[in-house]
């Protein structure tokens, strides 16, 4: 697994190399935690509050580690017309799975959608969705 | 034979890999090419120019086998031979990172031209098309680049908007993900006629097919757009970063909030230097532009509106994609006639067109020509042109409510009427909902309505209002 001090290498000649240091941060520990923004505000020569204003400013940036599996629900306009919100109670019946609004995958004609990871899945119904929740 | 399946998000979600695996499991080479964008057939399988589709795995046998029925010549299908594909003339066609491909269909033959014939004349001839923003405020392109071009540094820069976070849009989706060399050759062009050497793609991170794409591209095809270098940047979930200076401040690694203007980007954008921020799709319209002239591009669509837009057709539709069209065309037209009315066959109670700053449209303003004047006159907009599609089972006060609710969830919390408003506004339609002094409530909500969209910084506050107005205005009979 890479550090911080790696990732910060590899993004030494970029300009403003913030948001791609806090991508890779993100993904290989699951979150932007205090630690980490200090490190890289000292790297960076930014304030720490400058560093938290920008994690807490995005929806990407978890300050502490998701336990559980996420699946992403495209709830917006196109979805919410396919009939995303029959799906939420389903969401709401488990805990399991840690199931989060996004909204829009660009999938607007074939919704309702969602990503896990970086895969996408479209026209879900009922079924369709706890059977991807179950495999989960 | 030749099989094409589409590796298109859309496509991939509908099932397109499986059925490209049972196409090789059974000993047939599959080409993976862009998406035609009849996303109602995806995954649509191609043989030799005749569609299938939608298809699973388990017909894969039968398609083989001349037992599937066929839905003839792609082509020569309706929703297909009845658009004007100026930007989306690879669609379908071509495979996304094939370079021979896209030299043998008119790729690079933009950025020769604009090599020949110079920067002052390929922004000449940018503004002879008429090219208007793409994004949603319809800016003519060749002006912008013309400020930045005449302003004087020794470092400009391009930025590509591809932060398309609206619902109801995903043509810049399928620009990156089907064709990104000409993406990227309409950043070169726009490279070079500016000055600046170095362009950037701002990429919403709900896109990593996208984003994989472009980046694949990008390395692809340095040697080609060189001195030119662009650069993929992945957003991090803020709807508001698709606000060009929120875009900017995002870049540079700060919050995503909005810069008051002026200083316009053009003169002093990214790190303070002059750049060009467009849209994808206006700057993939560029090659053809440069290839074919702007003459030629001027000579389609409406009024003040040139060209082509390529419009995005979805939410309950039975006829749901991209469909690539001269300005003009209304939107009964579009709905109806190429959309084929609703998915679950009730009748249609309204659109929203331009995503989720967008109005509410009901079907008696039809007869509205795709037009960004004649939208604006019917206080509705064109925006990105996505269109969402709603049947009668839709509940107007809901959908009011979440486009505040929407507003307040991503504000970028720089000015007050979009921070408070928003909430307020959230607060207030849930009154109305509850059937508490629902006249006050509706005055007092028109009154904010008309706070948020005069005294908001950008259109993230400026423009929520629509959906929620004409949701009241159209639809009374679901707020009282």
């Amino acid at each position: 697994m890479a550090s911080i001090a790696d990732i910060l290498t590899a993004h030494k000649d970029r300009e403003g190399p913030l948001l791609p240091i806090l991508h890779d941060v993100q993904k290989a520990f699951g979150h932007v935690n205090e630690d980490a923004m200090r490190e890289i505000a000292g790297a960076l020569n930014l304030t720490r509050a400058e560093v938290y204003g920008v994690v807490s400013f995005y929806h990407d940036f978890r300050k502490e580690a998701e336990a559980r599996p996420v699946l992403k629900l495209c709830r917006a306009e196109a979805c919410k017309a396919r009939g995303v919100e029959a799906l939420v109670p389903i969401a709401e019946s488990q805990n399991r799975i840690k199931v989060e609004a996004i909204y829009c995958l660009g999938l607007c004609a074939v919704g309702p959608s969602a990503m896990v990871g970086d895969k996408v899945y479209a026209r879900l119904d009922g079924a369709k969705f706890k059977t991807i929740l179950e495999a989960m | 034979m030749t099989v094409r399946i589409s590796d298109d998000a859309v496509a991939i979600a509908c099932g397109a890999d499986e059925v490209a695996a049972a196409f090789i499991a059974a000993g047939v080479a599959v080409e993976r090419v862009s998406s035609w964008g009849m996303q109602w057939l995806e995954p649509l399988v191609d043989i030799d120019g005749v569609g299938y589709g939608p298809v699973s795995a388990d017909q894969v046998a039968d398609i083989m086998n001349g037992k599937a029925p066929s839905l003839g010549r792609i082509e020569d299908h309706s929703f297909i031979a009845s658009q004007t594909r100026l930007t989306f003339a690879r669609a379908g066609k071509t495979r996304p990172l094939s370079l021979d491909d896209y030299y043998a269909t008119e790729g690079w033959l933009g950025l020769a031209k604009a090599g020949e014939m110079g920067a002052e004349a390929t922004i000449a001839t940018v503004i002879t098309s008429g090219l208007r923003g793409r994004g949603g405020a319809g800016f003519p392109a060749g002006i912008k680049w013309q400020t930045v071009a005449r302003a004087h540094n020794d470092q400009k820069y391009i930025v590509c908007n591809a932060d398309e976070g609206d619902s109801a849009t995903f043509a810049d989706r399928m620009v990156m993900e089907g064709d990104p060399f000409m993406l990227i050759e309409g950043m070169a062009i726009a490279g070079f006629a500016v000055g600046a050497n170095k362009g950037y793609v701002y990429i919403r991170s709900e896109y990593p097919h996208a984003i994989a794409k472009m980046e694949a591209a990008i390395k692809l095809s340095a040697h080609l757009v060189a001195p030119f270098v662009v650069e993929v940047r992945v957003g991090a979930g803020a709807y508001v970063c698709g606000e060009e200076t929120s875009l900017l401040n995002s870049l540079e690694g700060k919050r995503g909030e909005v810069r008051a203007k002026p200083p316009l980007p053009a003169l002093e954008g990214l790190f303070g230097k002059p750049t060009a921020v467009n849209n994808v799709l206006t700057l993939a319209a560029v090659p053809w532009i440069l290839t074919h002239g702007g003459d030629a591009y001027a000579a389609f669509g409406a009024g003040r509106s040139k060209g082509t837009m390529p419009v995005q057709i979805a939410g309950n539709v039975r006829h749901g994609g991209l469909y690539e069209v001269a300005f003009g065309i209304t939107l009964g037209q579009l709905v109806n006639d190429i959309g084929g009315g609703t998915a679950s066959g009730r009748p249609v109670r309204c659109v929203q067109v331009g995503g989720p700053l967008g109005a509410y449209i009901p079907p008696a303003q039809f007869h509205l020509p795709l037009d960004y004047e004649a939208f604006a006159a019917a206080d509705a907009l064109v925006g990105h042109a996505g269109i969402t599609v709603f049947d009668d089972t839709v509940d107007m006060a809901q959908m009011a409510r979440f486009a505040m609710e929407f507003c307040a969830i991503e504000s970028c919390g720089k000015c007050t009427p979009c921070r408070l408003g928003s909430t307020r506004g959230v607060e207030t339609i849930d009154q109305i909902i509850a059937g508490k002094n629902v006249e006050a409530n509706l005055a007092l909500l028109a009154d904010l309505s008309e706070t948020m969209k005069f005294g908001s910084l950008c259109a993230m506050g400026g423009f929520t209002p629509y959906p929620v107005m004409s949701a009241i205005k159209h639809f009374p009979e679901d707020f009282r």
